[in-house]
């Protein structure tokens, strides 16, 4: 794996393998010493176009973890904001010896570009671009759905397994949303079953080329027993003049999660939320601090599904070069 | 792990060094020596190197809990997987990482024996000491492979070995288990061009 750009480019072994690397990477960090020496010498790059303080920090913990050097690069108070191209940032890594970059941009297709225009030779994981994907989102959502669902449910870690027969319903704001986008290609190509619910104004022009079912009614959708629930933050920041919904607290009673639909779910379906959360709106209090409520486990998988990826983005290749450049030889 | 050089493979047939029978004399002798060396198995934590080593450490506690009576095998054995220790992962294909699983008791005081199939390079051996360091204090290491073929690059040795192999470094030493392979044998490969 040279890039983690996409969850749609992944196929069932590699996300499996993932996976399986994710759940080795955990039984680590319950050590007293949860250092590993892996990456000793190579250099990461967090490069944030785009605010993000619980993606940064689970990238710079993995990174540090495995033992690279972290260089934190937001775009506030950089040469960004004094009009450098993406080009040019680029280039600049490159010369400092960057063997990863870890990007965060609000253009849908920045990672790409990166990866794909020979600015820079190292690795390029995506952390999220535009409305586009959030590819380690979903694998973190996969590893935790893939614990507390498959196999012996919450204890061991499945390793091998995919999620073949699980249903999970994707609740909310998926117009805004990359995490839906990439959580939908890679549960389906996990096997599982994703039904997206939203109100009309929320669901994305082409969503029937999507492999997710669409529903606009969340209670019928709760009737039919999925084994998770994932809410999606409605993001305010991104719906410009509004006029998405009438107010919040119609959203809230048409497709909000609280104690009275909470009841209704399964014994054994757990509720997930990407972060952060807005209480009151998407999620009410009960449900997110209820006991099948898997949020604050999703931020620590979080870490051990970014280490599996920079460990298998960087552990296995030669250091990189760049043509006609002078590259950082061993 | 054995860590073949690579070579093409060249002439020469598989040359059968071990048969079924002289591997479970060889473990039966090392699990002998090992009671021996450290006065019988109080305290003692074998970890299996994997692959190979992880089924051949499991042999050897079965082999000790019928010698010592009252010795419960499953409760001294471990596997301890060293691949996010080795000095080697950029200039290989990428390894998938194994799993490490310790015995109860941990290795704080412990006599680890560490097992492993073939001992070559020895930088397999040097990634397994650093990792046990992360994990705990044990109060000894020791080594036990099955062959040691020689060519060492660390100044590293074993303390139990079922066999000496003189090879030369262009040939290529495999062990079979019937565990993961369906027989017991160890075959040296390529022996001549």
């Amino acid at each position: 794996m040279k890039h983690l750009l996409s969850a749609g480019d992944l196929d069932r072994a590699q996300a499996v393998t993932i996976l399986d690397t994710a759940a080795a990477m955990a039984a680590t960090q319950e050590r007293q010493i949860k250092k590993l020496p892996t990456l000793r010498g190579r250099t990461v790059v967090n490069l944030f176009f785009e605010d993000s303080t619980r993606t940064r920090i689970s990238f710079e913990t993995a990174a540090k973890r495995l033992s690279a050097d972290v260089i934190n690069f937001s775009a506030k108070g950089s040469s960004v904001s004094k009009g450098e191209s993406l080009k040019d940032t680029a280039q600049t890594l490159q010369a400092m010896g960057a063997d990863a970059v870890v990007i965060r941009h609000h253009a849908s297709g920045a990672p790409h570009r990166l990866a794909h225009a020979g600015w820079t030779a190292g690795a390029v994981v995506n952390a999220g671009d535009g409305t586009h994907q959030h590819p380690t989102q979903a694998l973190l959502d996969a590893y935790t759905l893939r614990r507390h669902l498959v196999g012996l449910r919450g204890g061991t870690d499945p390793v091998g397994h995919d999620l073949a027969g699980l249903h999970v319903a994707i609740v909310g704001d998926v117009l805004h949303s990359r995490v839906a986008r990439s959580n939908v290609q890679l549960l389906h190509t996990l096997g599982a079953r994703v039904t997206l619910v939203a109100p009309p104004t929320l669901v994305p022009v082409g969503v029937e080329s999507w492999t997710a079912d669409v529903s606009y009614h969340l209670d019928d959708v709760l009737d039919q027993g999925p084994d998770a629930v994932m809410m999606l933050r409605v993001q305010r920041e991104r719906m410009g003049g509004g006029g998405f919904f009438p107010s919040p607290w119609e959203y809230t009673r048409g497709y909000g999660l609280d104690a009275r639909r909470l009841a209704r779910l399964p014994e054994h379906a757990i509720v997930m939320h990407p972060g952060p959360m807005n209480r009151g709106l998407e999620i009410s209090a009960d449900a997110a601090d209820a006991d099948r409520s898997v949020v604050v486990e999703q931020v620590a998988n979080g870490v051990a599904v970014r280490m599996a990826v920079l460990y298998l983005v960087l552990a296995g290749q030669e250091q990189p070069t760049v043509d006609g450049q002078i590259g950082a030889s061993a | 792990m054995s860590v073949p050089a690579n070579t093409a493979a060249s002439g020469g047939d598989p040359v059968e060094i071990l048969g079924a029978g002289d591997m479970s004399r060889a473990l039966t002798r090392i699990g002998h020596e090992i009671l021996e060396r450290n006065h019988g198995a109080e305290h003692l934590v074998l970890l299996g190197i994997p692959t190979r080593g992880v089924p051949l450490a499991r042999r050897l506690a079965a082999g000790l809990a019928r010698v010592e009576p009252g010795l419960d095998a499953g409760a001294l054995v471990g596997d301890l997987d060293v691949t996010m220790y080795r000095d080697d992962l950029a200039h290989q294909p990428t390894r998938s990482v194994g799993a490490t699983a310790l015995p109860a008791g941990g290795l704080d005081g412990k006599v680890v024996v560490l097992v492993d199939d073939v001992l070559f390079s020895g930088r397999t051996i040097r990634a397994a000491l650093d990792a046990i360091s992360d994990l705990g204090r044990p109060r000894a290491v020791q080594l036990a492979v099955l062959v040691d073929r020689g060519h060492r690059q660390l100044p590293i040795r074993a303390d139990f070995v079922g066999k000496n192999l003189p090879t030369s470094a262009g040939e290529r030493v495999r062990v079979l288990l019937s565990e993961t392979d369906g027989r017991d044998a160890v075959l040296l490969e390529g022996a001549r061009r």
